[in-house]
């Protein structure tokens, strides 16, 4: 068999693994029902606020949001911290020292973090089916698959050369996570953004995360609704020019980012890393 | 080999044969673990020519990756997986790369067998002792049948049995699988019990290198002879205890008693050794963080 064949299939197998363990191990299984849980929590506060200038609920359209929100949350904080942890405990050392780990590696992480978007995905979409009206999911279809594959082209390159750039989790876990809820809140995700200051709006709109949330919207909500956003309309050109900018830069970025840590790994810097954990440093 | 402006390898010349394993012995800062991470292809040296395997580790390919294995010793990674299953995953990487004479990788039942992990096998690797674990860190090493393997102080932090059953494994593999080894130990009696050659390094310079024997040899074979005669004891070094003791028997035959000839051990050969190669050369700055 073909080398880099081998690692891909070993890849797939690895992202299938981890995934897996993702839903037996305690840790992650309660940070997926806290977060989760949470979104689902400030939808149900919200069912019955009115979305500015409409008559519809403001927790069906969170809803639509939240799941754009998912893949961004998966994408980058989960992506990046995969990279930081897996830095740190050696992980990625000893894909460097396995022939074609590193292609292996980083199969295994787009397929776990896939499965577990799909995963977030589901059961948002499957309590809110029972829990909201409103919601259009007749069609949905083509902007899940497109969502799919832009949103982790956008996100899972700009999460990696984030976890890249720290050097441990103990310096990672919160820029990282303010990051990403700052993103949040200038992204429209629990409120329309067109009630932000016109800067805010405008820097909102650089990153991923608005387009993913905005396109989850026209995908799941009434077309009427298109009314609240900027512009009037779901602006699907521009929600996948974005993405695709995002993801072309992505991939052109990240895998030079990444080459870059992975050179530098060795056999003394893990061990320098583990120093500092076990003394406190 | 060089940071910035200070050399920290210079004139650190070896080689190793196939089977052999080779021990690097030296002070913190000799340039021990830098040594092996050129040659493991993880770290660019700025001068020098080196080939492993046939092949300048700076640009070794992933078919050449398949054929060394690496053990360090702070690894922690993969804690969710179980033990089997880690094994199996890893190996599928090498299975390219069999050859007629190689089968890689090696068989997961075989391998857990050969480093004492059977009855763990389908625990989950963050429940191993740490014994265990270091164990499990030798079985991945060599799941690719490794023509050459890093072991970068192995025993580190081992209680004696946990030891004793290491250096099992690694006669096992230099004996069934020709396996060469290049190991870095702070540990003497480990270095004599496993190594075939010692290669000491101070301050980035190969200032040693033999066995065991040979190395205490080389160290003018100062021996210690203890004895006492009508009640009093009595300590002597020799440069040539047989000499000695056959003229200590003809002045005083008989009335010689509790006779006790040490050959110098690796212990004191090293710490000779060091101390002469530190007198010798000025102090300098070995290591400079990069």
């Amino acid at each position: 068999m073909n080398p880099a064949l081998a690692a891909t299939r070993a890849g797939l197998s690895l992202g299938w693994i981890e995934f897996r363990q993702s839903l037996t191990t305690p840790g992650d299984l309660s940070a997926f029902v806290f977060t989760t849980g949470g979104f689902l929590a400030a939808m149900i506060w919200t069912r019955h606020t009115l979305l500015p200038g409409t008559h519809f609920s403001l927790g069906t359209t969170i809803l639509a949001s939240v799941l754009g929100l998912n893949v961004g949350m998966y994408g980058i904080l989960r992506m990046g911290d995969l990279i930081v942890i897996e830095r740190e405990d050696g992980t990625l050392l000893r894909a460097k020292a396995t022939p074609n780990g590193m292609l292996g590696y980083l199969i295994g992480k787009v397929v776990n973090i896939s499965g577990q978007i799909v995963f977030a995905v589901a059961i948002t979409l499957l309590a809110g089916a029972f829990l909201f009206t409103g919601l259009a999911v007749g069609s949905p279809g083509s902007w899940l698959t497109l969502a799919w594959v832009l949103g982790l082209g956008a996100t899972l390159p700009l999460g990696a050369m984030l976890g890249s750039l720290f050097t441990s989790t103990r310096s990672a876990g919160g820029p990282m996570i303010l990051l990403l809820a700052g993103l949040a809140a200038i992204s429209g995700i629990f409120y329309p953004i067109t009630h932000l200051p016109v800067v805010l709006q405008w820097l909102g709109q650089v990153f991923p995360l608005y387009w993913l949330g905005l396109g989850m919207r026209s995908a799941l909500l009434p077309h009427t609704l298109a009314a609240v956003e900027i512009g009037h309309s779901w602006r699907h050109l521009a929600t996948f020019a974005v993405l695709a900018a995002w993801a072309v830069a992505g991939l052109v970025l990240a895998p030079v980012v990444l080459r870059r840590m992975a050179r530098r790994e060795s056999g003394s810097s893990v061990a320098a890393r583990r120093e500092k954990v076990m003394h406190g440093a | 080999m060089r940071y910035g402006k200070t050399d920290v390898l210079n004139g650190v010349n070896f080689s190793a044969r196939r089977g052999e394993v080779v021990a690097l012995l030296g002070p913190n800062g000799a340039g021990k673990t830098t040594t092996i991470e050129i040659l493991e292809g993880f770290r660019m040296r700025s001068a020098g020519a080196v080939s492993v395997l046939g092949t300048d580790p700076a640009h070794g390919g992933e078919a050449w990756r398949a054929r060394t294995g690496i053990v360090l010793q702070s690894w922690r990674d993969h804690a969710k997986w179980q033990v089997r299953e880690l094994l199996i995953h890893l190996g599928r990487y090498y299975a390219p790369y069999s050859t007629a004479s190689v089968t890689r990788p090696w068989d997961t039942d075989e391998l857990l067998e050969t480093v004492g992990l059977t009855a763990h096998a389908r625990k989950r690797v963050r429940q191993l002792s740490g014994g265990q674990r270091r164990r499990l860190d030798v079985a991945i090493g060599i799941v690719g049948r490794p023509e050459l393997l890093f072991l970068d102080e192995p025993t580190a932090g081992f209680d004696p049995e946990a030891r004793r059953d290491f250096h099992d494994v690694v006669h096992r593999l230099t004996d069934t699988e020709q396996t060469t080894v290049l190991l870095t130990t702070h540990d003497l009696d480990e270095a004599e019990r496993l190594a075939d050659r010692i290669l000491i390094l101070t301050s980035g310079t190969v200032i040693a290198d033999g066995s065991a024997d040979e190395l205490a040899r080389t160290m003018s074979g100062q021996s210690e002879v203890r004895w006492s005669r009508d009640g009093q004891r009595f300590v002597h070094a020799a440069d040539d205890a047989t000499a000695f003791v056959r003229e200590l028997f003809r002045q005083y035959g008989d009335s010689i008693e509790d006779l006790e000839v040490r050959r110098a051990t690796l212990e004191d050969t090293y710490m000779a050794l060091v101390r002469q190669a530190e007198h010798a050369a000025p102090p300098r700055l070995t290591v400079v963080a990069a």
